[in-house]
């Protein structure tokens, strides 16, 4: 073979991986610890013992004959749950004992001189101390949250997440939260459409178009400054007031609705506008020369092509607006935030409102989801194999 | 009369002439390339005559009807002037189908079965019968391009103006694309073509028009033009051509 020693002559000698194996082995190893004194305050906390009596009972030097019998007493799936948690720190020794393998069958490939077989083996002991480190970090974060639950007597905890206060009124503010859903599932449909009209409007071509294109300039500049709680307050109060028949006398929830589609029908327009820019100005020429006309081209060819690209930023507005339902209480529609806030009064404590907050995370995670989804089939069908 | 007339047609864009003062005519059945270098108008005459450019002086006839300025039905005007781009530009949200029949159905008022049997008829003309249910992006440029070509035949124009057709093409599909025109051209299809393929201008056109600065150089048959081109200028252009062996 011919040897090109310019090609050879330095070929890289892995690093050891030896270090990077012990440092992830010694945060395993305090991670666990950590760990462990969390599940153990966590037990004393279920057990009942305050900070007081804790501190009575190191004063007496009678720690653990005090706390072993008091937390022996609890009942068996308290056990169950707190032996998981004690398992659980443990699962980072399974990388990190792996990171130690592939760190000495590095360390012995190289005294064979087998470099091919070292580096491979330097690289997977580093990606494996790397994997423990960074679970090892999130395990970290994740019982340092429960410390912090438990912390004070259970202060955090009680203050938000009061598990029988939340039990017993989650009904009656998921019964609230209906009124939400029902505002944002109304205004959606309102938005894609108003938001459309808007959005055409904007760009109807031509000197004819002009006062069209001002006044929906106008629409968008306007409402889109406007913050939505002043839009909802201005609209919930101002409109019984001014006695207009059916206008002024609709129930709350429709002022809402109409309150947010103004708004977030500003945003839309915005939306649909940069998603019908961004579509190529060749198509518009491809359908323009087979004879259609201007709102032809925009129904059948651009906008199909616009919406699949603003789906994402669509769903963006549509959280946000989501979201946005929590403001109806200030013209005093009963939703899940305004239920949550007098059941909080009631009860001097803030549980129920986490109920609310839940509620509003969770329906955010499956849209997220279907978009995905959505966009992935779409691009299968369109794009797929030859 | 000739079937397309340009008188003296000018086409600024803001302060820059593309076009200036161009003359041109096409008689129908015939066959006309406009060649020239990059940047002499070919497209831009194209797109003037199909109203996609609003021209800035002169004037536009088709059959001694004007065409061009103001109150001009640019949609009707549209449905006999058929035009194929140098990108294809297919609709890429909808099927092979799909792409042929939207014309035919909004524009023509054609039934569904109406148009698709149409389409089906134009896809067999391609050669891309099978093809139907695809999608622009599943498809080679060369399909693509025969996609758009049968796109445009199934509004029934009068005129077909060809962009430039086979410019983004891959060498080996350029031929299954240029045989379609040829065919077209064989059936009597009034046709405009700019184009860099000489080989295929001199054999197809009846016409060829060498372009330069924004008017009509010199024209003449391709034995004339391609065989004894009379001013500099074309001679220049066609000896660049003979030396990047493109003729």
């Amino acid at each position: 073979m011919n040897q090109d020693s310019s090609r050879f002559r330095a070929p890289s000698i892995p690093k050891s991986a030896m270090p990077l194996t012990l440092a992830a082995l010694l945060i395993s190893s305090l991670t666990t610890l950590f760990a462990w004194w969390v599940v153990w305050q966590l037990a004393l906390a279920l057990a009942g013992v305050t900070e007081e009596q804790t501190a009575l009972a190191l004063e007496k030097n009678l720690y653990w004959s005090e706390m072993l019998p008091r937390v022996s007493s609890l009942p068996w799936f308290a056990f169950l749950g707190l032996g998981v948690m004690v398992l659980i720190p443990l699962a980072l020794f399974v990388p990190t004992i792996q990171a130690y393998g592939f760190a000495a069958r590095a360390k012995q490939a190289l005294t064979q001189e087998d470099l091919i077989e070292a580096r491979v083996a330097t690289a997977n002991s580093s990606n494996a101390a790397w994997y423990a480190i960074g679970y090892a970090i999130f395990a970290v974060l994740l019982f340092g949250t429960v410390w912090f639950m438990i912390a004070r007597d259970v202060a955090v905890g009680n203050t938000f997440f009061k598990l029988d206060l939340m039990l017993e009124k989650a009904g009656l503010v998921g019964n609230a939260f209906l009124t939400n859903v029902f505002i944002f599932m109304v205004a959606q449909v309102f938005i894609l459409i108003w938001g459309l009209v808007v959005a055409l409007a904007r760009m109807v071509p031509g000197a004819a178009g002009q006062p069209i294109r001002l006044l929906a300039t106008l629409y968008t500049d306007a409402f889109r400054g406007l913050p939505s709680v002043i839009t909802i307050y201005l609209i919930g109060f101002g409109l019984p007031l001014t006695g207009f028949p059916i206008l002024g006398d609709l129930p709350p929830v429709w002022y809402a609705i109409f309150a947010l589609t103004l708004t977030y029908g500003a945003y839309v327009a915005e939306v649909y506008r940069a998603g019908i820019e961004s579509i190529h100005p060749s198509q518009m020429m491809a359908a323009r020369s087979l004879g259609l006309n201007f709102f032809q081209t925009m129904r059948f060819v651009i906008v199909p092509q616009a919406i699949r690209r603003i789906i994402p930023p669509l769903l963006n507005d549509f959280i946000g607006l989501q979201k946005d339902t929590a403001l109806v209480n200030v013209i005093g529609t009963i939703d899940a935030f305004n239920q949550a806030r007098i059941l909080a009064s009631n009860n001097f404590n803030l549980s129920t409102v986490t109920i609310v907050a839940i509620l509003f995370v969770l329906i955010t995670i499956p849209q997220a989801r279907l978009v995905d989804r959505l966009l992935e089939q779409d691009a299968a069908k369109t794009r797929g194999a030859k | 009369m000739s079937f397309l007339e340009m008188r003296n047609v000018t086409k600024l864009y803001g302060a820059v002439p593309v076009l200036r003062g161009l003359n041109l005519s096409v008689e129908e059945h015939q066959v006309v390339c406009l060649i020239g270098p990059s940047g002499c108008g070919k497209s831009t005459l194209l797109r003037c005559i199909n109203g996609l450019e609003p021209i800035s002086g002169g004037e536009i006839l088709i059959l001694g009807d004007r065409v061009s300025g103001a109150g001009v039905d640019v949609n009707r005007l549209r449905r006999d002037v058929g035009i194929v781009f140098q990108s294809f530009n297919l609709f890429p949200h909808m099927t092979v189908l799909e792409n042929i029949c939207l014309a035919p159905r909004q524009v023509l008022g054609l039934s569904k079965a109406e148009a698709e049997a149409r389409a089906a008829e134009l896809l067999e003309r391609v050669k891309l019968g099978a093809k139907h249910k695809a999608y622009p992006d599943q498809l080679s440029g060369g399909q693509q391009q025969r996609v758009a070509i049968a796109r445009a035949l199934a509004m029934q124009p009068m005129l077909m103006l060809l962009d430039e057709i086979t410019s983004a093409l891959d060498p080996e599909l350029v031929a299954e694309v240029l045989d379609l025109v040829r065919d077209l051209a064989a059936e009597g299809m009034t046709m405009l073509l700019a184009t860099h393929e000489m080989g295929f201008a001199k054999e197809v056109s009846s016409k060829v028009c060498f372009l330069f600065e924004g008017v009509v150089h010199e024209e003449g048959s391709p034995q004339q033009i391609f065989g004894a081109p009379t001013k500099e200028r074309t001679q220049g252009f066609l000896k660049s051509i003979i030396e990047a062996g493109r003729l």
